[in-house]
């Protein structure tokens, strides 16, 4: 599947506040599924999405099956500086995506 | 860790060690007291207070599957008062946590948004857990109704 | 919330069920045929959402469908199989070259001596022109290529058919649109046409136009079809489904794109 999403604005004023938007590409199941034979479809799910500003982590979240399909989190940073944020996501079964964006502070 | 002290981590732990709990049982549905549970093992015995949090969730949803979260709490997120957690939790799904979120001084603003799956009308809480140690809450009330064109039993 | 086995939802359906049977004891007795709505009564079933669901139609970094897109631009682009061609090598540019083109769709092939929508079409030159095998119905590539070439009509008018060969199938479906059917006996017609914008069992009613297909469902918490839509509007009526591209199915897009014509094409949309 495509790359996740991120959406952050190009430039921000220092000190200002900015929010950014994720979208990543997960089927998120739950665990509580049965096939009509009666089998259970084991869990596979994000269970951690965090974002580093120039290498410092400014945002964690825990994620459980009750979030949907294909995550969708948004949260706000400080532009303290110019440089590069990193998203990282990990799950189940060794699950585990990358993406980054860059920030021009002025 | 950067901004996370290690009593954060060892609550991240915490919810994780239950996921992998709530695998292992049969229950289908979780009740009111595993919220409450759920929420005395992140809260402990502090007083949980109301205001301070807005919960946005609508009255009415459009699909269970795919419902739109939004927490947001009062604070100024400045180096010595800040929102350090949001927890959400649910009551009528199989197991009783939604998400928890860790911020600090760098996120500026204290709101999160993200897209939930709810099993049946419920109540959905937020927890805002503040660097001076206090907790503050807000519940929604969900109305869930099923699709009737779906893809089959 | 299983869906894949009776769970204790599925006394929640009995009552979405019985919900209907009361509508049909209060529609109005014996024809099952109704008048079209009003062109200028039409309402994409856009306007129907909740204000969270209208932000992640639109906004593509929003919309999960965009990764199905992004797909569709990638697989346009490779070399298919033993012709080793790509949908570009004949097509070109798919930002110029198939714009328009989901707006006519399903359209005449001589070589189904029928309609075929457009996901036919894809695979028809998948076998005819690239020598690779026909992508099964709700595969991810199809769906992919499908979501791909429908964006490039987003914001464009869906056209009124003006092949004349069409005729017979667009009255085809529309038999099919207004004829009762399943356990629950009623006609699309006379939830769709008749009594769009009430609510069944809290869901509300759409007038039910397929402006925006491929969609993202929220209730398959993924990309599908026209096709796989219908089949699950067939099962709410506890009817029996049509196969996937069989020439009901195919019937019954082409009349609902007429019935729809005109309206702006939405691919791809988010849709309860």
């Amino acid at each position: 599947m495509a790359r996740p999403l991120i959406n952050v604005p190009v430039k921000v004023k220092r000190g200002e506040t900015f929010e950014i938007k994720t979208l990543i590409s997960h089927v998120m199941e739950p665990g509580y599924r049965f096939t009509t034979t009666g089998a259970r479809l084991p869990r596979d799910i994000v269970t951690s999405f965090w974002c580093l500003y120039n290498g410092v982590e400014v945002f964690r979240a825990d994620l459980s099956p009750a979030i949907a399909a294909n995550p969708f989190v948004t949260f706000f940073t400080v532009a303290t500086e110019s440089g590069t944020l990193e998203f990282k996501w990990t799950g189940d079964n060794g699950f585990s995506e990358t993406a980054v964006a860059t920030i021009a502070v002025e | 860790m950067g901004e996370r002290k290690p009593g954060a981590t060892r609550r991240a732990v915490v919810i994780g060690g239950f996921f992998a709990a709530t695998i292992a049982t049969e229950r289908a549905q979780a009740t009111p007291e595993q919220m409450r549970a759920a929420i005395r093992n992140v809260v402990g015995n502090a007083p949980i207070r109301k205001g301070r949090v807005q919960l946005d969730v609508p009255p009415l949803v459009e699909n269970g599957n795919t419902v739109s979260l939004v927490v947001a709490v009062d604070s100024a997120m400045t180096a010595t008062e800040y929102v350090k957690t949001i927890h959400v939790f649910n009551e009528r799904n199989p197991q009783p946590y939604v998400i928890a979120v860790h911020l600090g001084p760098r996120a500026g603003t204290a709101r999160i948004a993200t897209r939930i799956r709810l099993a049946d009308s419920q109540t959905v809480t937020a927890i805002a857990e503040m660097s001076d140690g206090t907790f503050w809450s807000a519940s929604a009330d969900v109305v869930v109704t099923l699709a009737a064109c779906v893809e089959g039993i | 919330m299983n869906r894949l086995a009776p769970s204790p939802h599925t006394s929640g359906r009995h009552v979405i069920a019985a919900a209907m049977m009361a509508l049909v004891l209060l529609a109005v007795a014996g024809s099952a045929r109704s008048d079209d709505i009003p062109l200028d009564q039409r309402r994409s079933g856009y306007a129907d959402l909740g204000r969270d669901s209208k932000a992640m139609q639109d906004d593509d970094t929003a919309n999960p469908a965009t990764f199905w897109v992004l797909d569709g631009e990638v697989l346009w682009n490779q070399k298919a199989s033993a012709a080793d061609r790509s949908c570009a090598d004949c097509h070109g540019d798919a930002t110029v070259s198939m714009k328009g083109v989901a707006a006519r769709y399903p359209a005449f092939s001589p070589a189904h001596n029928g309609p075929i929508d457009l996901e036919q079409r894809i695979n028809l030159c998948r076998t005819e022109h690239q020598q690779a095998a026909p992508l099964p119905f709700e595969n991810h590539d199809l769906l992919a290529l499908t979501v791909y070439v429908g964006r490039q009509s987003r914001g464009m008018p869906i056209a009124e058919a003006s092949d004349e060969r069409l005729r017979p199938f667009i009255s085809r479906g529309r038999d099919l649109f207004t004829r009762r059917q399943g356990q629950i006996n009623l006609s699309c017609a006379q939830c769709h046409d008749d009594n769009w914008g009430k609510r069944v069992a809290g869901a509300l009613l759409p007038q039910g136009h397929p402006n925006g297909y491929p969609i993202y469902r929220l209730e398959w918490q993924g990309l599908g079809s026209l096709q796989r839509r219908l089949r699950n509007c067939l099962f709410g009526l506890r009817a029996e489904l049509y196969a996937f591209g069989s020439s009901e199915l195919v019937a019954l897009e082409l009349f609902l794109m007429q019935r729809a014509r005109g309206m702006t094409i939405e691919t791809p949309a988010v849709r309860p």
